[in-house]
């Protein structure tokens, strides 16, 4: 049975009056929570919710798996922490914004490479792009090689508030999350973002209507990037570090997991994933299991998989569908 | 002492020689990985801890077992090759129906978990395991030194290439799996056990990975992670050559060892990222690979 058109324009406006509170909620329960939990964990489940946010743009709507967004993360994270450390005059927002752009050229690169093939060679391809930045990293000279970077300035914001306390940062870092979080939303709902899903659900079908489908999954490769990289820049802030470990293939699979436990293609699903892996390896590393993460991560991967594909944030979803329809 | 470009001759047949070695690896393990993607259209990403999986047995078995080496190449891939009809009996026929990057997921978690253990048990720092008595030694050629084992390495490894290539291009069996790759549909139609079929080529798939890996135990130092950064390469190499065939994929695994081989001796610096660079080259020049027929 199909509604009237007047029913259904007033169920998307309740739907979005709903989604609209749900985001005040949110951005409430973000200004609380330093006073309730730790800032520094909170910050970086911030980041990488942020990460995991950009890759679920590519993944989610355009339907581009990527294996090699660690990359995007390292370079916004040395890149920031080399120009910070070496400029003391540097301002942070400047030195994350030198990062942000960094990243987005090599998002570009790399987008370039990598739409040239579809599906299991996408995949492929950026993870072995990845794995060739990983190899200049070590050696690159401004990175500190296996050492990293460590002992990043935090900075004056504008150069007139300091970032040093973990309660400002912790404002800063929430206020770039939202920003980030905002850009995503904005391009997912825009009609570049509905074009998007049409080349994920028949790309064939997006180009017989006349787009430009490479053009499109370019520039969300770069959107995408450029986030990963801004989630980078602003964790070597709140860490004051930049290793190696960003860059490693093993970060790119944890994003992949954040995603997909989440749900993949919902726009809250990245940060109930990145806030529950992050959370379970703070849990697992201060108990004897603490050795055992990436065989748990691995399990994990494996149920999500097989059984629990459309991630926490699908299912509720789905559940919601069945029972309130 | 004879040079040229300013490199002793010996240097540069050592090193082209390490570079083919590893060539015969790339060539074994991208042969593997063009099987099980031919039939399963899924990218097994456990293939490098399946390849550091008949290593690590190979090493227990000696310690534990007094299983000697040439046991091993038999017993080793029979073994992990069964593990690997287990896993895809109980989990990826399970998700067979869908997208096919849920196999790639699914085989990545369980790269992970392999590796995990397998640290956990025996810590990252390798092993190393006794080249056997038979061939231990070197020839002389005049031009530089060859190890016997290095000699065999070669050897065997081409042979068993060669071997799988001669069994899918002039076997019934071989014929059943190409049809297979065209058109598994038909093909159950006509009376024939696809899913037995897919359920053994990722048995052989796997099996081919774990012999590498017996292979290598001698040469390389026997850890937990030896698998995983040779895969990435691997997955370069299969961007490289293509994987719509078998022999393209062995010659570019040759080849790309010894364009390796090659940079170690001329610039060092760039020895470990080459194989990227030419993967970019190609994909700029040819996107389908340089063998590959798909667009």
């Amino acid at each position: 049975m199909s509604d009237s058109p007047s029913v259904t324009a007033v169920r998307q406006r309740s739907a979005r009056r709903r989604l609209g509170l749900l985001y005040v909620g949110l951005i409430v329960l973000g200004l609380v929570a330093p006073f309730v939990a730790y800032p520094v964990f909170l910050m970086k489940i911030l980041c990488f919710a942020l990460f995991a946010s950009a890759f679920n743009l590519l993944l989610g709507f355009a339907g581009l798996l990527s294996f090699g967004h660690a990359a995007f993360l390292a370079t916004g994270a040395y890149i920031t922490g080399f120009l910070l450390s070496t400029y003391p005059g540097l301002t942070p927002e400047l030195g994350i914004l030198a990062g942000t752009l960094g990243s987005v050229v090599l998002g570009l690169v790399f987008g370039i490479l990598a739409i040239r093939r579809q599906g299991i060679y996408f995949a492929m391809i950026t993870l072995a792009l990845s794995q060739m930045m990983f190899f200049f990293f070590i050696q690159a000279p401004f990175t500190g090689g296996e050492d990293g970077l460590h002992g990043v300035p935090r900075g004056k914001l504008f150069g007139l508030f300091s970032l040093q306390s973990n309660l400002a940062l912790y404002y800063f870092v929430f206020a770039v999350f939202v920003l980030g979080f905002a850009l995503i939303q904005r391009t997912v709902h825009s009609p570049f973002g509905q074009v998007l899903k049409a080349i994920r659900e028949n790309e064939p079908r997006a180009v017989s209507l006349g787009y430009d489908t490479d053009t499109y999954k370019l520039v969300a490769f770069v959107i995408s990037a450029g986030l990963a990289g801004l989630a980078g820049a602003t964790k070597t802030l709140v860490f004051q570090l930049a290793s190696l470990g960003d860059a490693h293939w093993h970060m790119s699979g944890e994003v992949i997991l954040m995603t997909l436990l989440g749900g993949v293609g919902t726009l809250l699903g990245p940060l109930v994933g990145s806030s529950l892996v992050i959370g379970l390896q703070h849990q697992l590393s201060q108990s004897p299991l603490g050795d055992w993460v990436s065989v748990i991560l691995g399990t994990i991967f494996v149920l999500c998989v097989l059984s629990f594909r459309s991630g926490i944030i699908g299912e509720l979803q789905k559940l919601v569908k069945r029972n309130f329809k | 002492m004879t040079t040229i470009f300013g490199i002793p001759l010996m240097v540069l047949f050592g090193q082209l020689l390490l570079g083919l070695i590893n060539g015969a690896f790339y060539a074994l393990l991208s042969l593997g990985l063009a099987v099980i993607f031919g039939l399963l259209k899924v990218i097994n990403f456990a293939h490098g801890a399946q390849y550091m999986l008949g290593a690590f047995a190979a090493l227990l078995g000696l310690e534990y077992l007094e299983l000697d080496y040439w046991l091993a190449l038999l017993i080793v891939p029979l073994v992990v090759g069964a593990l690997g009809i287990l896993i895809e009996r109980f989990l990826l026929r399970r998700i067979q129906h869908i997208d096919h990057l849920y196999g790639l997921l699914l085989t990545f978690g369980l790269a992970l978990i392999f590796e995990g253990t397998l640290v956990n048990l025996f810590g990252v720092s390798g092993s190393s395991y006794p080249v056997p008595e038979v061939l231990a030694g070197g020839f002389n050629l005049g031009f530089m030194f060859l190890p016997t084992y290095r000699a065999w390495v070669l050897v065997a490894a081409l042979v068993v290439c060669l071997f799988t290539w001669f069994m899918i291009e002039s076997t019934r069996l071989g014929a059943y799996l190409r049809a297979g790759t065209e058109n598994p549909k038909l093909m159950q139609a006509f009376g024939v056990n696809v899913p037995l079929l897919v359920t053994l080529t990722y048995g052989f798939g796997v099996a081919l990975a774990a012999f590498a890996g017996v292979l290598a135990a001698p040469i390389y130092p026997v850890s937990p992670t030896m698998g995983s950064s040779l895969l990435i390469v691997v997955f370069a190499v299969v961007v490289i050559g293509g994987m719509g065939s078998i022999l393209g994929a062995i010659l570019t695994g040759l080849a790309m060892g010894l364009i390796e081989g090659l940079t170690k001796v001329f610039y060092p610096e760039a020895a470990n990222t080459v194989i990227f660079l030419v993967m970019i080259v190609v994909l700029l020049l040819r996107p389908t690979g340089l063998f590959g027929k798909e667009a």
